[in-house]
């Protein structure tokens, strides 16, 4: 623990407490390399200079921490007991399918037999314990970039999660599945998931993120991908957490030379929701997709923040995302695209669009675009609107109910992004949510 | 089958309809003539249950029932339909995907079994047929991207398949060169039964070559001061809507 700590203000009780539990985890976690509790020195560190964020910084402006912050959650253990059963398992058709619950990789409940050679799926703990060079390069390296408590307090308690490993030159058919099941214990608990994914040269993989519990569980959660030159990496992240919950993540992405990433973000659970995305495009020719679909209901709020960072030429960047508000639910779209002076020919793209069901519901959008450079095109837009009254007429005078109409209406606007993901049973499921789960006129 | 009484409509504070009474029968068509913002398309509209008008006086008793009581839905499902002047273009929703939830809605409501994909795409080419409509607009999304002429068409060729007891059909002679206006005429006199009624709403008398009515009503500043046999349309060709006004309203 560092002896000195320059802090802004004083230590609140919060703080406190999570260095507590931050001391009493270190004593229980089993042996780690030393390069690891120094990276997790360092973010305990980071986390008490930084404190959990007020609505004082730009960045978190519009979203309020406070119902984390002002809440004392302990730190979950592995809640296997606890879990139904059913929500661990995959959605995808015969997947690589890894579980963790609370945190924790759970072997049992994963089915990871099959594999390819050159495809490593693994608990971390056990990576740790038996075979840290395989991960020593890659863990935790792209996080201090990042000035983010939350990013910080799930390096602090970095024990456990998920690391993927593709050798170069492997094609995966079958999708990777990593469920994340929060089992909330007491009246509040957290837990800190990491995955690594780490993807060799012209290797290519389809990898899901799920995320799934019950009750009043905070995930914090972390990934860092890394896509080797030329890799393609297709990745979805589904959140489907109760509306008690509490879900903050950043995934971190960096490429090499003409790597091609798609993500969709796919947000439809959780109360307070925070989904950080930070593409790094370190090399030239790299092809960079974030499409994102959310829905937000009663007292929701969705928060999406992403940053894509041109720092190398003839790069493109698409950005799509799309947000459907009902009821009370509220969300917030923060686009930033950095274009660095090298990075000529770069050919960025955002759209974010909102759809408000309620005149209750709302969301601050707002794009952020540094360029550095001259020889570059960016373009972004954004648009927020209700239900067109003309098109639900029409439908209606057709025969189509209220409901029915809604229905269509909402799932055209979803359409794009829907049609985009390449997962049959994902896609299937989300025209469901889409179809079925939509509350009714407000 | 339509008996319209009295009827006075406004929007916001503007009173549009001021006292429309028009009686319908199966097996009649009725033309609706009338100088731009007479009050044609809220007519229309009304019938069809638009929300943004509101209902100040009148009654509208369509088979018996009250019509202005029901859903716009509920008046397809039992028979009503009326063409868009204006269609509406909805992106993202697919043409025939969007015909065979109306279809099958209005079965449903009759008790009748849904049409599975295969009967559907039978129904849709066969009707498609009859008025040459370019096929691949039905696997686009719904008017997105139309001409105005095959948005007019598609509109009758959405009467075609959903088989209306009671076709209101607003200005869709307006904006088709002549082939068009043919083709589409001849959708409209397929239709033409004894228990189905159409209501023909136009600016122009041309449509009325080919669509000849067993009625036409002059519609003038939110009433119908005229009404007569089909020759009253050629009247009004020649002596324009303005010699109209000096004649002694006939209320029906
Ligand atoms: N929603 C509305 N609100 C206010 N005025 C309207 C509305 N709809 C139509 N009007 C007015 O009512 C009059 C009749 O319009 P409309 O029925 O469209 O006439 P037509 O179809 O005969 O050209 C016009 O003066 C028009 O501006
Ligand atoms: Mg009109």
């Amino acid at each position: 623990m560092s002896q000195v700590v320059e802090r802004e203000r004083p230590a609140s009780p919060q703080l406190a407490h999570y260095t507590a539990e931050y001391q009493r985890a270190v004593g229980q976690t089993p042996a780690q390399p030393r390069w690891v509790l120094q990276a997790r020195e360092h973010a305990i560190a980071q986390f008490e200079r930084l404190g959990f964020p007020t609505s004082r910084l730009e960045q978190w402006r519009f979203t309020s921490v406070a119902p984390i912050a002002d809440r004392t959650f302990n730190l979950a253990t592995d809640g296997v007991a606890k879990l139904d059963k059913t929500l661990a398992l995959p959605m995808s058709d015969d997947p690589a399918l890894a579980v963790l619950v609370n945190g924790r990789f759970n072997a049992q409940l994963s089915s990871l037999a099959g594999l390819p050679t050159g495809v490593k799926v693994l608990g971390l703990e056990d990576v740790l314990a038996s075979n840290p060079g395989l991960v020593e390069p890659y863990l935790a390296r792209l996080t201090p970039t990042q000035t983010n408590a939350f990013t910080s307090l799930n390096t602090a308690f970095l024990r456990d999660g998920v690391v993927i490993s593709i050798a170069p030159h492997v094609v995966l058919e079958q999708p990777i599945e990593v469920v994340f099941a929060a089992v909330a214990e007491g009246t509040a608990s957290v837990s800190h998931p990491r995955l690594l994914i780490v993807a060799g040269e012209s290797s290519q993989a389809t990898i899901l993120e799920r995320y799934v519990g019950t009750g009043s569980a905070f995930t914090n959660a972390v990934g860092e991908i890394w896509l080797g030159a030329n890799a393609t990496i297709d990745h979805y992240k589904l959140q489907e957490e109760p509306a008690e919950s509490f879900h903050i993540a950043s995934m971190l992405l960096h490429s090499a030379r003409s790597g091609t990433f798609s993500s969709h973000s796919l947000t439809f659970g959780g109360g307070l929701v925070r989904n950080e995305v930070v593409a790094v495009l370190d090399g030239e020719g790299i092809d960079c997709t974030l499409n994102g679909l959310y829905l937000g209901r009663g007292r929701q709020l969705i928060d999406n923040h992403t940053t894509i960072d041109h720092a190398m030429p003839h790069c493109g960047s698409h950005e799509v995302y799309k947000g459907i508000l009902a009821d009370h639910s509220r969300a917030v779209f923060n686009g930033k695209i950095i274009v660095r002076p090298d990075a000529q020919k770069t050919d960025a793209k955002q759209t974010n669009k909102a759809l408000l069901l309620s005149d209750d519901a709302n969301i601050n959008t707002k794009p952020e675009l540094e360029i550095f450079a001259n020889d570059v095109k960016c373009t972004h837009g954004a648009a927020v609107g209700q239900l067109d009254e003309d098109a639900m007429f029409y439908l209606r005078s057709r025969g189509l109910g209220v409901a029915e109409s809604r229905a269509m209406l909402i799932r055209a606007f979803a359409g794009d992004i829907l049609n985009r993901v390449k997962i049959a049973p994902v896609r299937e499921h989300l025209g469901n949510i889409l179809t079925d789960h939509l509350p009714h006129v407000d | 089958m339509l008996e319209i009484k009295n009827l006075q409509v406004r929007a916001g504070t503007k009173d549009i309809l001021r006292g429309i009474s028009l009686s319908v029968g199966a097996g009649e068509v009725h033309a609706i003539m009338g100088p731009n913002g007479s009050g044609k398309s809220t007519l229309a509209r009304v019938l069809a249950g638009h929300a943004e008008y509101e209902v100040v006086g009148g009654s509208v008793s369509y088979n018996g029932k009250d019509l202005l009581e029901m859903a716009p839905e509920d008046r397809a499902r039992e028979g009503v339909f009326m063409a868009f002047q204006y269609p509406v273009e909805i992106p993202g929703v697919n043409n025939s995907y969007f015909l065979k939830a109306a279809v099958n809605a209005k079965r449903k409501h009759q008790g009748l079994p849904e049409l599975d994909a295969m009967e559907f795409m039978v129904l849709l080419r066969e009707k498609a047929n009859i008025l040459h409509l370019d096929p691949t607009l039905l696997s686009r999304p719904v008017n997105e991207g139309f001409s105005g002429g095959e948005k007019k068409r598609n509109e009758i060729f959405q009467m075609a398949v959903l088989e209306p007891r009671l076709a209101v059909l607003d200005e869709t002679d307006s904006g088709l060169d002549i082939d068009a206006l043919k083709t589409v005429a001849e959708g409209v006199n397929a239709m033409r039964s004894p228990e189905r009624a159409i209501i023909v709403v136009t600016h122009y008398q041309r449509l009325l070559n080919y669509i000849i009515p067993d009625f036409v009503h002059v519609l003038q500043d939110g009433r119908i001061v005229r009404s007569g046999g089909k020759d009253l349309a050629l009247h009004l060709e020649e002596k324009g809507y303005s010699g109209i006004e000096a004649a002694q309203p006939q209320l029906m």
